[in-house]
């Protein structure tokens, strides 16, 4: 037997959950890469009349402007996974760097940063994300905008705390008593250790985002309604629910899916990425 | 600790005084962290592509630009836009000491009476909220706890993960769709006072508190399972085993007691998760509450009343998280010198 069929089945019998968190993530980036290609239909077409039940020419029916459910579900993930992704990869980058820069630099600059970041994190998340669509208006990429400016902060937070401690390790004090300099260690030494928080702070926070965005979109503030968002899509589902259950079920569903997979996946790369963490009882 | 010698008085007096130094810091934080975040909203407020004073006259739809002009220009002076930012924010820091937050243009009243109006309701929906998760979270993870690696323990660990992958207003929108249709029972979307008619206030409040409550109870349940799995494997709970306590006595009296410290800070944690939720349940029940009119507020650009309910918000968050602080620290002798 290879190495590598090996390897898969060890993490297979460690990480069954994870695994199988996995495979849907797997299932859910390939439709949102081969969206234009495997979707029958356009996001934005009307196709047919308006609330066709699900059926066998459209498997999750139709909505109240006549689009194919099933086309903007597969859309949707499409939109998600792109605001998730590049909100989380903007904001956790930005807030590592911060949090290791003044978390090893110390002083004024580490005091008052911390204080900035209480300020913004004394706002619930949702709240200041509904504030920020009210200054800058609803799009896409201000709902992008809003997500990095929320997670920025609790990044920083955390990999400062881990980088503080590394700066206090004896291998650090080594290599500053033999003379290396400031920018040597934070980049030999601080920077690739706090690459497993990173990591973890990446995964985790990806199906966090995407509540985030499908919730300002629920509440009519998140991307323009004519997006296939599943929050926007869940908005106009509520709005004919008597007649037209599929229109909240399909996205729903969805984004259930979407982000139970991902908090497995999250949970397992948790576990191997930190090992302080590993074997927990939790 | 435990077998070390009793503590000497000088150490107390330094441990009394190490409380104090902690609260007071505690304290002497709290007043800057308020003025940063609202300073901040102001200033996010005021970075808006045109300005409000345009968005308002264009609002109303008038045809004569002149006219126009002077309505914008007289607005501007009103509200105090030809001033510096930095001026504006003093002045309406001064008013909102006074408890005046001007007058909201999508209601036409003052800004203050919606805040009396609508915070009790907010806060009783948060209040109960948080009361029935605990109300099964905490058994929930007990029992998972004690008989852990069964089938029960599963169960319980199943149900708390999906109830974290379960986005609350999927939630929310699936327990009225139940209600409707299946039960085809409607809840009452008028509000009544809870002060005046408590059933049918009750019966509206109930659905958006167990919606988030399923949420909210999660991650309680799985901090309360993991903490009595740590607590059970003390010395201490293995010599009240050993001296021939039952175990009801055990876990009841000592084991979940210092279980529950974590769940303590949980709450401050989540303050701010549980108070954007509760912006999403009013929305779903149509609870008049302030979740609504922030989001009503956002979509009129009704500034002023967007401003005032954020700066409310940050005010109740971080005096959650100061008496959660200051809680643990009385109840946790331990985190007191740390």
């Amino acid at each position: 037997m290879s190495a590598v069929a090996a390897q898969t089945r060890r993490l297979l019998a460690r990480q069954p959950l994870g695994v199988a968190g996995a495979a849907v993530v797997l299932v859910l980036v390939a439709t949102a890469l081969l969206a234009p290609v495997l979707a029958p239909h356009g996001p934005k077409e009307a196709v047919f009349g308006q609330f066709v039940p699900p059926g066998r020419e459209f498997p999750m029916g139709t909505d109240n402007l006549g689009r194919d459910v099933l086309s903007r579900v597969m859309w949707g993930a499409r939109l998600s996974l792109y605001v998730g992704l590049v909100s989380v990869l903007v904001g956790v980058t930005i807030g590592s760097l911060w949090g290791i820069f003044t978390g090893y630099l110390g002083g004024i600059a580490d005091v008052s940063s911390q204080r900035v970041i209480d300020c913004v994190m004394a706002l619930p998340p949702i709240v200041l994300a509904l504030s920020l669509m009210a200054a800058v208006g609803q799009s896409v990429n201000n709902v992008i905008l809003a997500l990095t400016i929320l997670l920025t902060p609790t990044a920083a937070r955390t990999v400062r705390s881990v980088a503080l401690g590394i700066a206090a390790s004896p291998y650090v004090e080594a290599a500053r008593a033999a003379g290396t300099s400031h920018v040597r260690i934070v980049l030999r030494h601080i920077l690739p250790n706090c690459l497993a928080t990173y990591i973890v702070l990446v995964t985790t926070n990806i199906s966090y985002a995407i509540v985030v965005e499908a919730s300002l979109s629920f509440l009519g503030v998140g991307a323009p309604p004519d997006e296939p968002s599943w929050g926007g899509m869940l908005t106009a589902g509520t709005q004919a629910m008597e007649t037209a259950p599929w229109l909240i079920f399909f996205p729903g569903v969805a984004i259930s899916l979407a982000v139970f997979a991902l908090n497995l996946l999250g949970d397992a790369i948790r576990d191997i990425a930190d090992p302080r963490l590993r074997g927990g009882l939790g | 600790m435990q077998h070390g010698p009793r503590v000497q008085p000088g150490a107390a007096r330094l441990q009394s005084c190490a409380v104090q130094v902690y609260v007071v810091h505690r304290l002497l934080l709290f007043v800057p962290t308020l003025l940063g975040a609202s300073l901040l909203i102001f200033v996010l407020m005021r970075l808006v592509p045109g300005d409000i004073a345009q968005i308002l006259v264009y609002q109303t739809g008038s045809e004569q630009s002149s006219v126009q002009e002077k309505q914008i220009k007289q607005i501007r002076t009103e509200l105090g836009l030809d001033k510096p930012v930095l001026v504006q924010y003093v002045t309406w820091l001064g008013n909102a000491v006074r408890l005046d937050f001007g007058e909201s243009y999508s209601q036409r009243r003052p800004v203050r009476d919606i805040l009396l109006e609508r915070f009790p309701r907010s806060m009783e929906l948060a209040v109960l909220t948080m009361g029935l998760a605990m109300l099964w979270a905490i058994p929930l993870g007990v029992i998972s706890a004690v008989r852990q690696n069964t089938w029960l323990d599963y169960g319980v660990r199943v149900l708390s993960i999906s109830g974290l992958s379960l986005p609350i207003f999927f939630t929310g929108v699936l327990i009225l769709y139940l209600l409707v249709r299946v039960f085809r029972y409607l809840p009452p979307l008028e509000y009544s006072a809870l002060t005046e008619n408590p059933v049918e206030n009750l019966k509206q409040m109930i659905w958006p508190a167990l919606a988030q409550a399923y949420y909210i109870s999660a991650p309680i349940m799985r901090l309360t399972r993991s903490q009595m799995l740590e607590v059970v494997r003390q010395d201490y709970v293995r010599t009240a085993f050993a001296k021939g306590l039952s175990d009801r006595a055990v876990i009841y009296r000592h084991a979940l007691r210092n279980s529950l410290l974590p769940v303590v800070t949980f709450i401050g944690w989540w303050g701010g998760r549980l108070l954007g939720g509760i912006v999403i349940m009013e929305i779903i029940f149509a609870v008049p509450g302030m979740g609504t009119a922030l989001v009503q507020a956002v979509s009129y650009r009704d500034y002023p009343t967007v401003q005032a309910i954020v700066f409310v918000m940050a005010l109740i968050f971080l005096a959650v998280n100061l008496i959660v602080d200051l809680l643990y620290g009385w109840l946790d002798p331990r985190i007191r010198l740390a």
